[in-house]
């Protein structure tokens, strides 16, 4: 510990040992910025290995068309996936916000996702009405299940994030049995042969597959033969408008619900307890409220994936999603107790491009396929790096 | 003392329950699992005696990390990893039998310590979530193993047996027999009784990291772990050297990790090279945990109820799930959710007690503060 023990052991407040345990956050003073290189203040900024990942991104995006990868696609890919991931991430921010770290417990948001689009087909809807069905069904499970979480949170402030993380995967063997055990009976879902359980892959054709990415989408391919002109390679791109207005929308709400008296007590919850209980703010009820937040967007997230995906994985998929989504926000620049909406939309993009970009481009330029290997690196790394960065205040 | 004589015995009986919720609980189960199940006893008792020759060395090794106040090493996969790359080559080298396992134990040695040396550095500079750390450092590492065994092994290392190669001229297969070293160990000096195997060796092997475990306690090194582990602040005012004290708790941790592995393999008798570690982590910590062990104190006791009571469940859970649901795939996820549920139990109790513990210091603090004021 490099603290100097300089806090009041007199002190009557309990609440002065937890801020003991709470560095100042490092900015960096105007004086050090000066005497910065121009390069090393980007450095600063932007942090190294943000620089990193976007300078192999921007590599790949160069040495594409040279080994004779095909751009447009795959910038279509990248837009694609980022329309899949983007609300999933945004479920990070208000956890972080109130100071609740990295929400490791994903599955458990991603389980009243699952419950609410099981349930809509299982009821019977099709079409874009299954997506809306499946989006009201899991508001309830988000906020009972949320709120339950939020609850058990609040009473082990310091060590959420190793909690949160079991209590994801507790949560997702549970529902494993209860995929199996409960009495789901739509034949698109079930095993054929036994008639009960759920399979581990449902198909969304017919259902909620691409309902919002296909709203106004925009079709190189057909404008081009609207307009009767060649677009030549620029026909390939599509851009699956829809979902990426749901994302603007959710993502604009969480801004402006940022800016509002209860989220600004949630930034003050995050940055400083001890000063925002002073200030007269029910740290518990905000924290829980950032608990639920995060899992009702966690399960709006998992829906959006699943209509641009096309399909609905169950059982031990949950879990393949926590750690690229945790390490997209912080790519994006998050720290374990600091996030905003641009810290969203880089860290996916950045994400998602590398997950695209590498195995097809090393595929054609040196035959090894290293992205899986690149991706765990990455994704594990950069949680790693946040969590052992000195300057970061959250415990 | 004599405050706790004077408890009734009833009292002193709750509170022993109390204090054991878990392992009674794992008690309960395997009493209810086991009769459904329908296995014969001498089955039992002879998968039960195998698993905990595989696993104790693996389970011992989680108590240096706890002595030093690091909670759960989920890190210790780094020693699995090491004692694979390890096993690998001496594969490789057609090294088999009993010189073959040594071999690869001492082989283990230099990657192991290295990689906790690593896990141990990065723990240090993340104090005060050191497990959340050691878990992502464990996937984080995993990685770099992939990157190793799939890419450099048979390109840049030279691998000369094209029987554990990949068809494509590098890296390693899937899996890598282990049949000439399979339970060499185990099957040197063992004995039967009354039909059930007893590997001897193992148990000496493990023997000696329990009497290891007792001496070391007592050194001075032990000492100064357990006072790190009591307080950091205390141990470095003390002119104990934190930092260092820590990163030789993990390392000895990975190192007999390590060892633990290459008994773990020589049992299995085949090597699955990239999902072998996975689970080792997650099942040694369940099941030290089973064993009535907590965050922040588990012993060699500990060790050897959880690892039987874990087994006892995991054994007899697909069947009971099948007599119970007609579906064992119910019991195969039933015992995975008992083996998350324990960890999850676990450690929520210690970090809810941490925060007791540091809202009653505060309150002592506060009514000495008025005591002081009204003198």
């Amino acid at each position: 510990m490099s603290e100097k023990k300089d806090y009041n052991y007199n002190s009557p407040s309990k609440f002065n040992d937890e801020m003991k345990t709470i560095p100042p956050a490092r900015r960096i003073t105007e004086l050090e910025k000066a005497q910065m290189t121009p390069l090393q203040a980007m450095v600063a900024s932007f942090g190294l290995p943000r620089m990193i990942i976007a300078g192999f991104l921007l590599l790949l995006l160069i040495l594409a068309p040279f080994v004779g990868v095909d751009l447009p696609t795959q910038i279509t890919n990248i837009i694609n996936r980022f329309s899949w991931n983007a609300v999933l991430v945004l479920a990070m921010v208000p956890m972080i916000h109130a100071g609740c770290g990295l929400n490791f417990g994903l599955p458990l948001a991603i389980i009243c996702g699952l419950l609410g689009g099981t349930l809509s087909i299982q009821l019977g809807f099709t079409g874009a009405m299954s997506f809306v069905m499946a989006a009201v069904i899991a508001t309830p499970f988000a906020v009972i299940l949320g709120g339950g979480y939020g609850l058990l949170l609040n009473r082990i402030k310091g060590g959420e994030m190793m909690i949160a993380t079991y209590v994801g995967f507790s949560v997702m063997s549970f529902f494993c049995m209860m995929w199996l055990l409960l009495p789901y009976s739509s034949p698109t879902m079930v095993y054929g042969l036994s008639g009960n359980g759920l399979r581990p892959t449902i198909s969304l054709d017919g259902f909620y597959n691409q309902v919002l990415a296909r709203f106004l989408e925009i079709d190189f391919a057909k404008i081009a033969a609207a307009l009767h002109i060649g677009l030549g390679p620029l026909e390939r791109i599509r851009i699956p408008t829809g979902s990426l207005i749901a994302f603007a929308v959710l993502a604009f709400l969480m801004w402006a619900f940022l800016h509002t008296k209860t989220g600004t007590a949630m930034t003050a919850v995050g940055s400083n307890p001890t000063f925002a209980r002073a200030a007269g703010i029910n740290v518990d009820r905000v924290r829980m409220l950032s608990v639920i937040m995060s899992t009702w967007l966690g399960a709006m997230g998992i829906l959006m994936y699943q209509q641009g995906f096309g399909f609905m994985q169950l059982y031990n998929s949950p879990n393949n999603l926590t750690m690229p989504t945790v390490a997209a926000i912080l790519i994006g620049g998050a720290s374990v107790n600091k996030a905003s909406i641009p810290n969203v939309i880089i860290g996916t993009i950045l994400f998602q491009g590398i997950v695209t970009m590498t195995p097809t481009v090393m595929n054609s330029a040196i035959h090894i396929d290293m992205s899986e290997v690149i991706r765990i690196i990455v994704s594990n790394g950069m949680v790693l790096y946040a969590l052992t960065r000195k300057t970061e205040g959250a415990k | 003392m004599n405050k706790k004589k004077n408890i009734p015995a009833g009292k002193r009986l709750l509170e022993l329950a109390q204090n054991n919720t878990v392992p009674i609980m794992f008690i309960i189960i395997c009493a209810i699992f086991i009769p459904m199940a329908g296995f014969t006893p001498s089955y039992l008792m002879n998968e039960i005696v195998t698993r905990m020759g595989r696993n104790l060395f693996l389970v011992l090794c989680l108590l240096f990390p706890i002595m030093a106040g690091m909670g759960l090493n989920f890190a210790m996969t780094l020693g699995a990893m090491g004692a694979e790359i390890a096993i690998i080559l001496v594969a490789d080298w057609q090294i088999w039998g009993i010189p073959g396992v040594v071999l690869a134990m001492i082989l283990s040695i230099p990657f192991s310590a290295f990689l906790g040396f690593i896990c141990g550095t990065l723990q240090n500079m993340a104090k005060g979530r050191e497990m959340i750390t050691s878990y992502i450092i464990n996937f984080f590492i995993n990685g770099w193993y992939m990157l190793v065994v799939l890419y450099i092994m048979g390109s840049i290392i030279p691998i000369l047996h094209p029987s554990i190669m990949l068809p494509r001229g590098y890296g390693i297969r899937n899996t890598v027999s282990l049949l000439n070293m399979r339970q060499c160990l185990d099957d040197l000096l063992a004995i039967r009784i009354m039909g059930v195997k007893i590997p001897v060796l193992t148990f000496i092997l493990v023997g000696l990291l329990c009497l290891f475990i007792v001496w070391f306690r007592r050194t001075k090194l032990g000492q100064d772990m357990r006072a790190v582990g009591q307080d950091m602040e205390v141990a470095k005012a003390a002119g104990i050297n934190v930092d260092r004290t820590r990163i030789i708790s993990v390392v000895m941790s990975t190192v007999f990790a390590g060892f633990g592995m290459v008994i773990y393999l020589q049992n299995m008798g085949n090597l699955p090279t990239y999902s072998g570690h996975a689970q080792i982590g997650m099942f040694c910590i369940a099941a030290l945990l089973v064993g009535g062990a907590s965050v922040e104190k588990a012993g060699i006791g500990n060790a050897f109820l959880g690892v039987i009571l874990f087994h006892m469940m995991f054994i007899v859970a697909p069947g009971a799930g099948a007599f119970i649901t007609g579906d064992s795939m119910v019991g195969e996820y039933f015992r995975v959710f008992l083996s998350y549920g324990v960890i999850t139990v676990a450690l929520i109790m210690y970090e809810a007690k941490k925060r007791m513990a540091k809202s009653q210091t505060g309150r002592e603090l506060a009514e000495a503060q008025v005591k002081k004021e009204d003198a």
